[in-house]
């Protein structure tokens, strides 16, 4: 599993960090960083969660 | 007579994901998803955003396709409003007219833009809808002269949008300071004045006595006895929940559908979004939020208890609510009511917090482009951090 960012549709609003601070930041300058871009399986649902909880829908995974 | 569904009333943000959750849960019999608006469920913070930009038409914000939603095996009833709800026969009315039988109920019917007394003019506008956000659009593109009545979020949202097209824009806002009630009375004034340093006016303590115009609005008139001329206007003084429709269903109403702590309104009714005023443990009190991030979460929320009453969870949250002013975005997160607000930082700067203690609990932080940081004071909020450690992590 791959976390895969658009960045032109993220606006630094944080729900992913607030879901999965392990995963995501957002850094001073807005811009977010992925932790771990490949996290392992049993992270699925989180990843899931956080994907969902982006309010420009700016997350996807890819297998 | 085939199986009563589980129905869902109210096709925007939170609606869309009670029905996501219901099947995610593993619900696999009938679902039905209700909506006023003919449209399939969109996004509204773009509405007063980015959707008001200078430019081309912007496209429709629609969460999902009509296939994506057709994958799910929900059953769309669009362009028509619940009417009324009968919880003893489990039963609600579509559009006054239509019976139908429900198995559970999930309510996110939203909010409705409150509108100003009298006359409806042409040239002014609420903004809720996609209609709306179109037609304040359009009036922008041929406006010269715009009155914002209320300094709230939606109305500084839509001066921002105005001055990205040089329109002339004054805020009025009938209390001495704007957004009390959102970020605290400690910081309004530091948010208001965003607006001045981007050329908007904004006047405070006025209220606005009448709009002047035959047909077409030409100026608003104010209780100074003065007239602004205007040729939009824009009218941004809250939202109230839609209840109309359960007045005679047997739920508590009072300024929203009253939830317990795991959203439940009523036997196999439960309630999500803004229509929704819930008991939310982690502060210890009752809310109403017309937050993006809880509509969310309390739609899924809603719809998996709904589903499993016996293992009902309690959704508690920290609030959360963003919001783009000019080139500014202010986040706040947490609640205002606090017994005293330290600021990190220089409120003449570009960038600033504002920490807010209730006790010895850091209770909220409201930020000015500081999107580095909140979601750590999100978190430590929900944690219940002590203030002195809130302090020492700021820097203090």
């Amino acid at each position: 599993m791959r976390i895969v960012l658009d960045e032109s549709k993220c606006s630094s609003l944080g729900m992913c960090e607030s879901v999965a601070p392990d995963f995501f930041e957002v850094r001073d300058d807005g811009a977010l960083e992925l932790l771990n871009p490949t996290p392992p399986g049993d992270q699925r649902a989180l990843m899931e969660e956080a994907v969902a909880a982006c309010p420009t829908s700016a997350l996807s995974i890819e297998e | 007579m085939p199986e009563a569904p589980f129905v869902v009333v109210g096709a925007s943000l939170a609606g869309l994901r009670a029905v996501e959750s219901a099947r995610k849960a593993g619900y696999s019999g009938r679902l039905l998803l209700v909506g006023a608006e003919e449209h399939l469920p969109y996004d509204r913070p773009p509405l007063s955003k980015a959707f008001l930009d200078p430019g081309d038409d912007p496209a429709m914000p629609h969460h999902r396709t009509d296939d994506e939603l057709r994958a799910l095996d929900v059953e769309l009833r669009l362009g028509v409003p619940a009417t009324a709800l009968d919880t003893d026969a489990r039963e609600i009315v579509l559009g006054g007219e239509e019976q139908l039988r429900y198995e559970r109920l999930v309510i996110a019917t939203g909010a409705r833009a409150r509108q100003l007394p009298g006359e409806q003019l042409d040239g002014v506008h609420t903004l809720r809808t996609v209609e709306d956000a179109r037609s304040i659009r359009g009036a922008l593109d041929a406006g010269r002269r715009m009155v914002v009545v209320g300094g709230g979020f939606i109305g500084s949202e839509v001066a921002s949008a105005a001055r990205k097209r040089n329109v002339d824009v004054t805020i009025l806002e009938a209390a001495p300071l704007p957004l009390v009630r959102a970020v605290g009375e400690q910081m309004a004034a530091a948010c208001a004045d965003l607006h001045a340093r981007n050329g908007t006016e904004l006047r405070c303590g006025v209220s606005v006595t009448g709009l002047e115009g035959e047909g077409r609005v030409e100026g608003v008139a104010l209780s100074d006895g003065s007239v602004l001329p205007a040729d939009l206007v824009v009218v941004g003084i809250g939202a109230d929940p839609v209840t109309d429709w359960l007045i005679a269903s047997g739920l508590h109403v009072e300024d929203g559908v009253v939830c317990d702590e795991t959203l439940r309104a009523g036997p196999e009714v439960y309630a999500a979004g803004d229509v929704a005023r819930w008991h939310n443990a982690l502060f210890g009190r009752t809310m109403r939020l017309e937050h993006w991030t809880s509509a969310a979460e309390q739609g899924a929320a809603a719809a998996r208890n709904a589903l499993a009453p016996a293992r009902a969870t309690p959704y508690s949250a920290v609030p959360y609510f963003w919001s783009d002013w000019y080139r500014d975005k202010l986040q706040m997160v947490g609640i205002t009511a606090a017994d005293e607000v330290t600021v990190i930082g220089d409120l003449d700067d570009a960038r600033w917090l504002a920490l807010y203690r209730q006790d010895d609990l850091l209770v909220g932080t409201l930020g000015l482009n500081m999107p580095g940081k909140i979601m750590k004071y999100r978190a430590m909020i929900g944690w219940r951090t002590a203030w002195q450690d809130a302090l020492a992590f700021a820097g203090r």
